[in-house]
């Protein structure tokens, strides 16, 4: 007997189209929006602080010592580090909750690679959406005190300062460059963050849809 | 043998099987089916050569106390857990065949899946619950959305299509699982405890629905149960104590029972 007789006209199953799970996934972070959002926070702060340190760096010119500018990157990095833990974390704990409900979807026919997707893209729009709000806080931020701090650009030499504004140099020093850096590294970084608990979520067996203690 | 191959082939689920006569009467046949789960150092000996053959179209329930081996066993037959022994065939599909890719396809289309918590997803309405396995089967969009509207009106939730499971009551969210639970035509409909989490009213009409599918689409229902107001409706209950089928009783036999009880009252 062939392996087909007797298989029973058993297929394999087939991958869901990508607009299917980006509608998946867009419909979850809809509903869980505050949810996500907490999740997401570190991304949110992390790519705030990177924003402000850029738009400062942008602002201050080359009047910025080169010591104050390597400790600013080495914090922006840590946070950044610190954030990317703090979504992992998070999103272990999403896998736990939901376990039963990817079990479940494992027994209507997901296959694991769909499982992965969904975290995967649902962690991309999380991160695209906070690092756009962390962006536009943090240069916002940055540029108001900078306002306030008001320095003179002709400070005398030896003062130490990292740079003023006024109206006109602003749209000088808009960073259109730095906003795509922000979102592109914050989504990413998301995405990075994701990847372990989205497997973990995707060896989920679908007998995990039975358990009634979660 | 070609052709036969190809009916096979064409035949996805539902359809009677070709390959025999033994094959068109039984659905599932779990033969010497043993399960040994290692706790530890200790081995917990689930399933110790379990047998049992479910015809089309069945409506069954297997009893048994907890730790008898009767979850194990369920979800072999389910196409859940693979044994360690023996064998379980699911419409002549030896399960142990099977790899990770075809397992889903045969739940996809072949099984049916009701819970007793109902796990319906909960971002999603009532209608896009009914509709999820038929984009998982690949079914064109507008199809899939006209049989999930047509199966909820078959379990009389005609009206509340666009409602979240969060507001919807117990019981209605096991209607719409019921539901979903039919969207690909399945050959089974597995039952975990399908009243475990409703009151005794909403329980009784869940199992008239259950059964009234079971002879509207010939559709085998296999249940677990702890629940007595399944019996009156089961066609076979099967017993299942220390890993071993205990018994098998036939609706008749359930029948005598409950007549008995009721005549004392």
């Amino acid at each position: 007997m062939s392996v087909e007789a007797r298989r029973g006209g058993v297929r394999k199953q087939v991958a869901l189209p990508w607009n299917k799970s980006i509608e998946f996934a867009y419909k979850s972070v809809k509903t869980r929006f505050g949810r996500s959002m907490v999740t997401a926070g570190g991304v949110f702060l992390g790519i705030a602080f990177l924003a402000s340190v850029l738009i400062s760096k942008a602002i201050a010119g080359s009047n910025i010592e080169p010591g104050e500018s390597a400790r600013l990157n080495w914090l922006v990095g840590l946070s950044l580090a610190v954030c990317v833990v703090g979504i992992t974390n998070a999103m272990l704990m999403s896998v736990t909750e939901r376990f039963r409900e990817i079990g479940t979807m494992k027994c209507l026919g997901a296959l694991d690679g769909f499982v992965v997707r969904i975290f995967m893209l649902e962690a991309v729009a999380m991160g695209f959406m906070a690092s756009v709000m962390g962006w536009t806080v943090g240069t916002l931020l940055m540029v108001l005190t900078k306002f306030l701090v008001g320095v003179p650009k002709n400070a005398p030499p030896g003062t130490v300062w990292y740079g003023s504004l006024d109206w006109l140099d602003l749209f000088g020093v808009w960073p259109v460059g730095s906003f795509w850096f922000c979102v592109i590294l914050g989504a990413g970084l998301t995405a990075l963050a994701t990847f372990i608990p989205a497997r973990q979520a995707a060896n989920i067996p679908p007998a995990a849809a039975l358990r009634t203690d979660v | 043998m070609t052709m036969v191959q190809e009916q096979s082939q064409a035949q996805t689920n539902g359809a009677a099987s070709v390959n025999g006569e033994k094959g068109a009467e039984y659905v599932v046949r779990a033969k010497d089916v043993t399960k040994v789960f290692k706790m530890g150092t200790e081995e917990v000996h689930a399933l110790r050569g379990i047998s049992l053959d479910i015809r089309r179209g069945e409506y069954i329930s297997i009893m048994g106390p907890s730790g008898s081996g009767k979850s194990t066993f369920f979800n072999m037959i389910g196409g859940l857990d693979k044994p360690n022994n023996g064998s379980v065939f699911i419409n002549d599909t030896d399960m142990a065949q099977l790899d990770a890719q075809e397992l889903a396809f045969l739940r996809c289309h072949t099984i049916g899946y009701i819970f007793q918590t109902f796990n319906l997803i909960p971002v999603m309405t009532a209608l896009e619950n009914v509709t999820l396995p038929t984009i998982f089967a690949g079914m064109p969009a507008e199809e899939g959305t006209h049989r999930a509207i047509e199966l909820l009106e078959t379990v009389g939730l005609g009206h509340r299509l666009h409602n979240k499971p969060s507001q919807l009551s117990g019981g209605q969210q096991q209607r719409v699982a019921i539901a979903r639970s039919l969207a690909n035509r399945p050959s089974i409909i597995l039952a975990d405890e399908p009243t475990g989490n409703l009151d005794e009213k909403t329980g009784r009409a869940i199992i008239e629905l259950l059964r009234e599918l079971n002879k509207k689409e010939n559709v085998t229902i296999i249940s677990a149960t702890h629940d007595h107001k399944m019996l009156d409706v089961s066609d076979r209950i099967v017993w299942i104590r220390d890993g071993l089928v205990d018994k098998i009783q036939n609706r008749e036999d359930i029948e005598i029972q409950v007549g008995g009880i009721e005549e004392g009252h």
